[in-house]
C-alpha cells in the first residue's frame, strides 16, 4: 500500500551505478557517435544511457503488453470471463483454458486478461488526475513563494502525514453505490487525493529551480505575464520530472487499487480485478491453487513493470549520476 | 529543543482534531436516520427512538449539533471511552486484546528488518557495484514493488500449505512459531527499504573526508567501517525504522488478516467485512493517534541522534 512512499523514499540515486560512476566508458563512445560541436541535450543523454540497460526494454515490453491487454483483452483470450458453470468448478486445464477454472468455474485465465483494464484505467487515471493537482499546487508555491508556498507546504506536510491505506478505507466506505462506473471513479479520485504530495514537492523543487534561470529573467523583462512564464517557461521543464515519479505512482496506484479491492472496498463484482480474485482464489487455496497465482502474478508483474521503468528513467535523467 | 518539541506538539494535536473531525464527518454525517440504521430491519418504538435521541444526543440539529456530537466523540475518546461495536462488545476491550499479538508480530518484524537489512545493506554499501550488490538492488526493488497481497497469500501457500514449513494460520493465542512467517512478510517491506537506506548511507560515508583521515592513520579496515562508518550511518536507518514501528503497529491490514491473527490489524480487517462502522471508526483513529506519536518522537529522536540538526 505505501509502495509509493517507500520506493520513492528508499530509492538512491547512485542505483546500478557502474564503480567509474563515468557516463562515457569506452565501449560507449564507439557505439554511438555524435556530431562533433553539436552539444548533446540531457534527452539524448538520458535516451543513450537508458538503451543500454536490459530493465529498461524488459519494463517497457510489460507495460506494452499489459496495455494492449487492457485495451484489446480478445486478442489474448477468446473465452468469455462472464462465461461461469459451477460444473467446472476447479477444473484442470484444457484447451480454452490454459489455467483452468476457478472455485465459480470461471476461466482463470481469462478473467486475469480481462482483470487488467480496471487495473490499468484506475493506475492512469488517477496518475493522471495526481499529476493535475501536484501540477497545480507545485506549481503555484514553487512559483509565487512567500505566504502562497508557506501554506502550500504545510497542506502537503499534513496529506503526507495521513496512512493512505487507512484513509482510503474511510473515503471508500462512504461509497454506498454499487455501481461499476461510480466505484471505479471513487477509487481513481480517493487515490489522486491523498497521493498527490510527492509528485507535488518534485514540481515545487524543479519550478523553484526553473524560475531563476536566465530566461525566465529575459522572459519577464520583455514583459511576458506570469501565466505566459508558467505556461511556456516553466512548465516544459518540470514536466518531465513529474512524468517519472508519476510511472513509479503509476504503479503504486494499481497495487493500491487491487488492495482495496482486495478488502472489499474498492472495485466490486461484477467488475473484474485482480484484487477480487487475488481475494477470492486465497480463501480456495487448498483446493487449487492456480486461481491464486495467477491473477497475483499478473498484479506483481505489472506493478513491477511501473515502477522498474520509472526507476530506469529517473536514473537516466539524474545529471548527478553522470 | 524544547520550543521545537513544543511546536511538533502543537501541529500534531491540529493534525489529531483534523484527522478525527474527516474521520468522523465521513462515517456519521449526513446519513438518513441512524437509528434507523441501528435498528436494521425492525421497527423502532417510541420510547426507544426517544431514548436513542437522548442518550447520542440526536435533538440537536444543523452543524452547531454536529459539532456538539463530534466533541462528545472526542471527550469519550479521550476518556479511552471508544464506544460499542455494532454486535455490543467494548471497543476498548477488542483493542486491549488485540494489541499484545500486534505488538508481538512487530517486533518479530522489526528484528528481520534490523538483522537481514542492516547487515546486508552494510555489506552492500562496502562492496558498492559487485555482483552481492547488485542482486540485493534488483532483489529489494522486486519486494518493493510486489504488494502484500501477493506476497501474503503466495508465502501462505507456498511456506505454509504446499511445503509445511510453518504453520499456514495463527489462529487465537499465536505462539512464536506461527508469527514467524507473517513477521518475515511483514518486515520484507520494510528490510528493503532499510537495506536500501544503509547501503547509500554507507557508500556515501566511506568517500568522507574522516575515513580518509581514519585510513592514513593507519586504521584496520573493520575498525573504520564498525566504529567510524557505521555511527554515522545508521542515523538515517534509525530514524526510519522508528517511523516504521509505528506504521506496523497497525498497518498490518493484509497481514493479519491473511495469516488469520488476531491483531488490530485484523480487527479492522473483519470490521471492514462486515460493515462495523463504529468498530472502523474507533479503531482508525486510535491507529492514527499511534502513528502521529510515532513520527514525533521519531522527529525528536532525529534531533538527539545526530546533533548537527538543530530545529531552532
Amino acid at each position: 500500500m505505501s509502495d509509493f512512499q517507500t520506493v520513492a523514499g528508499a530509492e538512491d540515486p547512485n542505483a546500478r551505478r557502474g564503480p567509474s560512476g563515468e557516463p562515457n566508458a569506452p565501449n560507449q563512445v564507439g557505439g554511438t557517435s555524435v556530431t562533433p560541436g553539436r552539444p548533446r541535450s540531457l534527452a539524448g543523454d538520458a535516451w543513450r544511457d537508458l538503451r543500454r540497460k536490459p530493465i529498461f526494454w524488459i519494463s517497457s515490453a510489460l507495460v506494452l503488453v499489459v496495455t494492449a491487454m487492457a485495451a484489446v483483452p480478445a486478442l489474448f483470450s477468446s473465452a468469455d470471463p462472464a462465461d461461469c458453470l459451477l460444473s467446472r468448478q476447479h477444473a484442470g486445464p484444457s484447451g480454452g483454458a490454459i489455467f483452468g477454472y476457478d472455485f465459480q468455474g470461471c476461466n482463470t485465465y481469462a478473467r486475469a486478461v480481462y482483470g487488467a483494464r480496471a487495473s490499468l484505467l484506475v493506475g492512469a487515471l488517477s496518475a493522471l488526475l495526481t499529476g493535475l493537482i501536484a501540477l497545480t499546487v507545485g506549481m503555484l508555491a514553487g512559483y509565487f513563494g512567500r505566504w502562497i508556498d508557506a501554506i502550500l507546504s504545510r497542506v502537503i506536510d499534513i496529506v503526507l502525514g495521513i496512512p493512505l491505506l487507512l484513509a482510503a478505507i474511510v473515503l471508500l466506505k462512504r461509497v454506498a453505490s454499487d455501481s461499476a462506473t461510480i466505484r471505479i471513479a471513487a477509487v481513481i479520485f480517493v487515490l489522486a487525493v491523498l497521493g498527490w504530495t510527492t509528485t507535488a514537492r518534485v514540481v515545487r523543487s524543479s519550478v523553484i529551480t526553473a524560475k531563476e534561470q536566465d530566461y525566465v529573467s529575459a522572459a519577464r523583462m520583455l514583459g511576458a505575464s506570469n501565466s505566459r512564464i508558467m505556461w511556456r517557461h516553466i512548465l516544459p521543464n518540470t514536466l518531465a520530472p513529474a512524468i517519472v515519479v508519476l510511472t513509479i505512482a503509476l504503479g503504486s496506484f494499481i497495487a493500491a487499487e487491487a488492495t482495496l479491492s482486495f478488502l472489499g472496498i474498492g472495485l466490486k463484482e461484477p467488475t473484474i480485478s485482480w484484487g477480487i480474485d487475488i481475494n477470492n482464489g486465497r480463501v480456495h487455496m487448498r483446493e487449487s491453487a492456480t486461481p491464486l497465482i495467477v491473477p497475483s502474478t499478473f498484479l506483481a508483474l505489472t506493478v513491477l513493470a511501473f515502477i522498474m521503468l520509472g526507476d530506469a528513467i529517473r536514473d537516466a535523467f539524474d545529471p548527478k549520476l553522470r | 529543543m524544547v520550543r521545537f518539541i513544543l511546536r511538533r506538539l502543537l501541529q500534531m494535536v491540529l493534525a489529531f482534531f483534523g484527522t478525527t473531525l474527516i474521520v468522523y464527518a465521513l462515517m456519521f454525517a449526513g446519513q438518513g436516520d441512524p437509528i434507523q440504521a441501528l435498528a436494521g430491519e425492525r421497527p423502532v418504538t417510541e420510547a426507544q427512538r426517544a431514548y436513542l435521541t437522548e442518550k447520542f444526543h440526536l435533538d440537536r440539529t444543523g452543524i452547531d449539533g454536529f459539532f456538539y456530537r463530534y466533541f462528545d466523540y472526542i471527550r469519550n475518546l479521550l476518556q479511552g471511552d471508544l464506544g460499542e461495536s455494532l454486535t455490543g462488545r467494548q471497543i476498548g476491550d477488542i483493542l486491549a486484546a488485540a494489541w499484545p499479538v500486534t505488538i508481538k508480530l512487530a517486533l518479530i518484524a522489526m528484528t528481520v528488518t534490523v538483522l537481514v537489512g542492516v547487515t546486508a545493506g552494510v555489506l552492500a554499501g562496502i562492496r558498492r557495484a559487485s555482483i552481492f550488490d547488485n542482486s540485493t538492488l534488483l532483489l529489494t526493488l522486486v519486494v518493493l514493488a510486489v504488494p502484500t497481497i501477493v506476497l501474503a497469500p503466495i508465502a501462505q501457500y507456498l511456506l505454509g500449505v504446499r511445503w509445511q514449513l510453518f504453520p499456514p494460520t495463527a489462529g487465537a493465542d499465536p505462539d512464536f512459531y506461527a508469527l514467524l512467517l507473517p513477521g518475515i512478510v511483514l518486515g520484507s517491506l520494510s528490510l528493503a527499504t532499510a537495506l536500501r537506506l544503509t547501503r547509500t548511507s554507507v557508500a556515501e560515508n566511506l568517500r568522507a573526508d574522516y575515513v580518509r583521515t581514519a585510513r592514513s592513520k593507519g586504521l584496520v579496515k573493520r575498525r573504520i567501517v564498525g566504529i567510524h562508518v557505521l555511527r554515522n550511518s545508521l542515523i538515517p536507518v534509525v530514524t526510519f525504522l522508528g517511523v516504521e514501528l509505528g506504521n506496523l503497529m497497525g498497518g498490518a491490514i493484509i497481514t493479519e488478516g491473511v495469516f488469520n491473527i488476531p491483531g488490530v490489524g485484523f480487527n479492522l480487517f473483519r470490521a471492514i467485512r462486515t460493515e462495523d462502522g463504529p468498530l472502523v471508526v474507533g479503531i482508525v483513529s486510535v491507529l492514527v493517534v499511534v502513528y502521529l506519536i510515532a513520527n514525533l518522537v521519531v522527529d525528536v529522536l532525529y534531533a538527539v541522534l545526530d546533533p548537527r540538526i538543530r530545529y531552532e
